[in-house]
């Protein structure tokens, strides 16, 4: 075990408690959602638009299938609204007129046998007129059709710092260049699936794989009509989410509601990985074009920065991810003038969302490639051009937040720059890569990472949490905070353990269960180490508050003293709970019309290393060695941290060389697990993490977020490195071998019709 | 699952013989299912025609690796583990083991058999190119004959086999003869494992004082079927393997395939590769045996 | 038509009945209650349903249920059960190998599977030998670690 004992407890924070659940989880015993079953159960499924926008004219129901022994549930059945609640209730729950993408639901089918479901599912015949559809960024920018609102713009954003229309004229260089990612997956390897049962005495009870229990509490409430305290939403242990179950699950578990309602019987609906990967969500895909003005030594003076992300056919998440994006587009750089122009667009696919990052990888990636470009215009090195405009504490952000901390990049690049053993290695390939046909290179990312919500988000969502101690004197966090492999359980019981000088042994988790526990806020934006953490100590010492108030406990009991206290507690009052609500510390200043401000509470800092070999025979790129080093505040966790880390950086490099999603008209192509291809164990390198510590007075412990940072990184390292390989720049991911022997070919032809190598090929 | 499991028939005989005989009572009503690496993913799919199925996993005639003096006859149900695991096989076909490897991961190895790989006839399929290297010859049985057929005209269009609807693959025939030959093997998929191949290399050649005495190039991915470089194979006999001969090698493969686009890589991309891999090739060979 | 299929599950004699082509997947999960095999995908893509089967590794989502007749079949909850596999969950938890923990009971039977052949394997080996199960989660390093971890303690005692 983890060698964590009672007289230790001062160091549980640090520590690599071992995982809460982790015991059931190599047993086989944890408990997912498609592992339960109720008597009377029927299997859910859903009958989804073939065609990606149109008007529906007819639906018949056809031959071969017993529809009597089904119960079939359309958007006329929808007791309250028929939208899923979230930012604007745009979209539907089921399509009742219109479908506005392939894969959006119609109708819903149940049966007692889950077998019988497929077929049913494709005899259900839909007639519908076609509408032209929209499945580009361009021409949706271009309003070739309107598809949503007046203008197909679900939210756009405007950052202005000081007076870039100024700086053309100054410019020594002005550089310009366009950056684009792609869809991508979250492929969590449990797909979505939930239960629902209702009940005219208690209403609505769904049990499911999700992220954000009140979300889905949220959109019930609104689908059924019913009181909040008539539905009641539990989390089940989950396989795995990365954003993709953030907003997701309210639509399933509004889906199994319809049809336990309708049926007066518990329903189970589980995707199977087609479905899932054709029709949830994923990451926006996104264009950023930069326009750069820098002086001869290499400092920027100022530029444009316009990114557009695709949100898909409905508004869900866009305008949060979008913000993201928008914050980020600066990178970890001092900008003295800067204007950002972002906005989401609509086109006829099924809706992207969230996934780790949340707009930051699209934006950093954008301006990570462009540094390199920067770098190539001046002369510089690309260590060298990074280092002269890294941000220094004093200065602000595009949003005009100061840095008040005392990060030092330049120390950190050098520092991932010695681990990677960088300037040998380049010297190096230098002299090796003419003679081959593996061609190696070394790329860097610079990036940064704000914890938590953004800007105003934390005030709004105002969120509670409790600690309460039980009558065998042990402590349970009350959270709807969730666990889904990222280790909130653990991290969480050892800031209660710590806060109140417990073992981490006598401290649980409550069920993520909206009927106990209070709004913790959604699991989300690396927001639930650093801002859940500090109200789940802040708590904790309420809760050994009262016991002292009540003369049952010193100040500084010992563990054994307080379990004692705690039960005398209990016998006495029946109930010992403390609960701590977030509050926006002093001197936070948001704007949300002018995005100015402190956009968050705390930034993470990360300077990644990639090195690759790019193979001409079969123009694949392995990846051969990754230094990840990055500033997380304080690492709660070191074998959790470095889990994260390394899950993340594998992520990463999935999006930059492997995670292609095959668009045909707006639909999937490539919905299997065999065509969608992520790293296995055989494509990845053995990932070396470092951290260093300046902690954070915001967060628990010192802690920041850690979750997101690791996806940003990779992709435009390894870009870089390609591009550091070939003398070839790429601006897209993901860059599969196709794209890079389009890049060669190209080059190739370039060179032949120029007379002298040109600059910027070499 | 999209398949209901209630639909469908199975029978599983207890012999090779008796598996043969259903077939000759009701020819073409049974599908055969080996280790149901592919059969099974088209059922859960819900894409499996066949609705009665008739099990020839594990059968001990099928399951077996007879080495003999003149051939390795390997059954048709011999896994990839177990090809992975023989001796003899990895000595003298060295592609047909690489082939193995490929496949899959481990549990895919241990359930799929080379009888099913060629049955079921994909173009991308592991370890095709390797037999069409090795000239293999097949043994196919009916209730009415045995017959042995060359591995080389088996494939007779997308998915399309030369099979009769009472036959089954009994065995997969290599004759020992390649010795001394240079083996050149690789698969170049979207990933290192569990990768459906977007080109696949099987080269086999021999020189003779500077000049090639025998060279064999098979390719998967880029054709109908998984397809000889005959003409390439003409350009090269009897020629020293210099940058010529490569250059026109390459050209000729190039020339002699037929990749498309479609989910998983473009055209141009496998037609590049192609002559790439023929090009590697050609060099391994030049170079290995230059020094002796 | 429903028949009758025995075999050994975890060491223990069974007898289901099922319609043929179900698969054994849906068979242990649904009839036997041995939920810890999980489903991925359903196309023996990403081993979340690996088990033994007569001591070789198969996803159990690849198997209609009547193949697996007469057979001796080990789910996760068999490898729980076996003290000889205690090195090996220990490790896994001790090295962070189970993150989400949908892969993990796939990875561990993956990872018995390889170490029943090679006690001692190579970091090759472990890449190998673990290639067929997908995990979103880990980036596998974690992962291929607990195996090395758990081959040195068993070899150590």
């Amino acid at each position: 075990m983890g060698g964590v004992s009672g007289s230790q407890t001062e160091h549980i924070v640090g520590s690599s408690a071992p995982r809460k659940e982790g015991r059931d989880k190599v047993s086989g015993c944890a408990r997912y959602i498609d592992d339960l079953s109720f008597p009377h159960m029927l299997y859910g499924a859903t009958v989804r638009s073939q065609i990606p926008r149109g008007k529906i004219k007819k639906i018949d129901f056809g031959p071969g299938v017993a529809w009597n022994e089904f119960v079939i549930v359309s958007a006329k059945d929808i007791p309250g609204r028929n939208w899923v609640a979230l930012i604007e209730n745009d979209q539907p729950c089921l399509a009742a007129d219109v479908v506005n993408h392939p894969e959006e639901a119609i109708l819903l089918l149940a049966h007692p046998r889950r077998h019988a479901l497929p077929k049913a599912v494709a005899a259900v015949e839909i007639e519908y007129e076609a509408l032209p559809a929209v499945f580009t960024m361009d021409s949706s920018e271009r309003q070739e059709q309107i598809i949503w609102g007046t203008d197909n713009v679900f939210k756009s954003y405007r950052i202005e710092k000081g007076d870039v229309d100024s700086v053309w004229a100054k410019a020594d260089y002005i550089v310009e260049g366009e950056y684009s990612t792609g869809a991508q997956e979250q492929l969590y390897i449990e797909t979505n699936g939930v239960i629902a049962a209702f009940d005219a005495e208690k209403g609505i009870t769904v049990w499911g794989s999700l992220q954000c229990p009140y979300y889905v509490h949220k959109a019930l409430v609104e689908l059924c009509g019913l009181p909040e305290d008539k539905v009641r939403v539990v989390q089940t242990e989950t396989g795995g989410a990365f954003g993709g179950k953030e907003d997701y699950p309210s639509m399933i578990a509004a889906h199994a509601s319809l049809l336990a309602m309708k049926a007066g019987r518990p329903v189970k609906i589980i995707y199977d990985r087609a479905e899932d990967m054709a029709a949830t969500t994923k990451r926006h895909p996104s264009r950023t074009r930069h326009r750069t003005a820098l002086s001869k030594d290499g400092k920027i003076l100022g530029g444009e920065i316009d990114l557009v992300i695709d949100g898909g056919a409905y508004m869900t998440l866009s305008p949060v991810v979008l913000s993201r994006a928008t914050i980020h587009a600066g990178g970890p750089y001092y900008w003295p003038n800067v204007r950002v122009r972002a906005k989401a667009v609509a086109t006829n696919t099924p809706p992207h969302g969230a996934f780790r990052g949340f707009g930051a990888p699209q934006a950093l990636f954008a301006i990570e490639r462009h540094m390199e470009r920067l770098a190539r215009a001046v002369g510089l090195s690309p260590a060298e051009i990074r280092r002269r405009n890294f941000l220094q504490p004093g200065q602000t952000t595009i949003t005009e937040q100061v840095i008040n901390e005392p990060i030092d990049l330049g120390k950190l690049l050098d520092r991932a720059l010695g681990l990677a053993d960088y300037e040998q290695k380049k010297r190096r390939f230098a002299k090796e890569n003419p003679l081959g046909s593996e061609k190696k290179g070394m790329g860097i990312a610079a990036f940064l990472h704000g914890a938590g919500f953004t800007g105003s988000g934390e005030r709004h969502l105002a969120s509670v949490v409790g600690v309460e101690g039980s009558a065998d004197g042990g402590v349970k966090v009350l959270v709807s905070s969730t666990e889904f492999g990222q280790g909130t359980n653990t991290v969480l019981c050892q800031i209660a353990a710590e806060a109140l000088g417990l073992p981490y042994e006598d401290v649980t988790m409550a069920r993520p269960d909206t009927g106990e526990v209070p709004n913790s806020g959604p699991t989300v934006a690396s927001r639930t180490a650093m801002v859940v953490g500090k109200l789940v100590a802040s708590a904790a010492l309420g809760l050994k508050q009262t016991l002292v108030a009540a003369g049952l406990l010193k100040g500084n009991g010992t563990a054994a003293e307080f379990r004692a206290a705690c039960r005398a507690y209990v016998a006495a009052h029946q109930r010992l709970r403390s609960l701590a609500r977030y509050e926006s510390p002093e001197g936070i200043y948001w704007d949300d019309q002018k995005y100015r401000g402190e956009a968050y509470a705390a930034f993470t800092w990360a300077i990644y290393v990639a090195e690759v070999t790019v193979n001409l025979t079969s123009y694949s790129t392995r990846v051969d060695d990754f230094v990840a080093l990055q500033e997380v505040g304080r690492v709660m966790n070191p074998v959790l941290a470095r889990g994260q880390i390394l899950g993340g950086v594998a992520q990463g490099i999935g999006f930059a060389l492997y995670e292609k999603v095959e668009w045909r008209e707006g639909r999937m192509a490539n919905s299997q697990m065999t065509n969608y291809t992520i790293p296995t164990s055989a494509d990845l390198p053995a990932v070396r993490v470092f951290f260093e510590e300046l902690g954070n007075r915001y967060g628990a412990f010192g802690a920041k977020g850690i979750g997101e940072l690791p996806m940003d990184g990779p992709a435009p390292a390894v870009v870089n490195a390609v591009e550091d390989a070939l003398g070839i720049p790429f601006d897209s991911v993901p860059l599969l071998p196709e794209s890079i022997f389009e890049g060669v070919e190209r080059a190739a032809a370039w060179r032949a019709t120029t007379a002298r190598t040109p600059a910027g090929v070499r | 699952m999209r398949a209901d499991p209630t639909e469908y028939e199975f029978v599983a005989p207890a012999s090779f013989v008796d598996a043969v005989q259903l077939l000759a009572e009701q020819p073409a009503a049974w599908l055969p299912i080996a280790g149901g690496t592919d059969v099974m993913v088209q059922f859960a799919a819900g894409t499996l025609g066949a609705r009665k199925l008739l099990s020839i996993w594990n059968l001990p005639e099928l399951r077996h690796i007879e080495v003999l003096p003149e051939e390795v006859r390997i059954g048709a149900g011999s896994t990839y583990t177990d090809l992975r695991r023989h001796e003899t096989v990895g000595r003298e076909f060295p592609l047909l083991t690489l082939a193995a490897s490929w496949t899959g991961g481990i549990a895919n190895q241990n359930r799929g058999t080379l009888g099913g790989n060629i049955v079921n006839a994909s173009p991308a399929a592991d370890s095709l190119p390797a037999l069409l290297a090795y000239e293999a010859e097949l043994i196919l049985v009916s209730a009415r004959r045995e017959r042995r057929v060359p591995y080389l005209d088996f494939h007779t269009g997308y998915k399309k086999i030369a099979l009769e609807p009472d036959e089954l693959v009994r065995a997969i025939c290599l004759k020992r003869r390649f010795a001394g030959y240079v083996s050149y093997g690789r698969k170049v998929g979207a990933r290192n494992a569990q990768a459906i191949a977007k080109v696949s290399i099987a080269g086999l050649g021999r020189v003779e004082k500077g000049q090639v005495a025998d060279v064999r190039i098979a390719l998967g991915s880029v054709a109908p079927t998984p397809i000889r470089l005959r003409q390439t194979e003409r350009v090269l006999e009897g020629r020293a393997l210099d940058r010529d001969a490569i250059g026109q090698a390459r050209g000729a493969a190039v020339a002699e395939t037929h990749p498309i686009d479609d989910i998983r890589s473009t055209a141009r991309y496998r037609a590049a590769v192609v002559g790439n891999l023929v090009g590697e090739f050609l060099e391994t060979l030049g170079g290995a045996t230059g020094h002796e | 038509m429903k028949t009758e299929i025995s075999f050994v599950v975890n060491g223990e004699r069974r007898s289901v009945r099922a319609y043929p082509m179900e698969r054994l997947l849906d068979v242990l999960r649904q009839q036997l209650s041995l939920t810890g095999t999980k489903e991925g995908c359903g196309e023996g893509e990403c081993g979340a349903c690996s088990v033994l089967i007569d001591g070789e590794l198969a996803t159990s989502c690849l198997v209609p249920v009547a193949q697996a007749e007469g057979t001796s079949v080990v789910t996760i909850e068999g490898v729980a059960a076996n003290l000889r596999f205690g090195a090996l969950r220990e490790a896994f938890l001790n090295c962070g190998g189970a993150q989400c923990g949908i892969c993990t009971p796939g990875m561990m039977v993956a990872a018995v599977a390889l170490l029943a052949r090679k006690p001692n394997p190579t970091a090759d080996d472990i890449r190998e030998g673990l290639s067929g199960n997908l995990c979103r989660c880990t980036g596998y390093l974690q992962i291929l670690e607990a195996v090395a971890e758990a081959a040195r303690r068993t070899a150590a005692r």
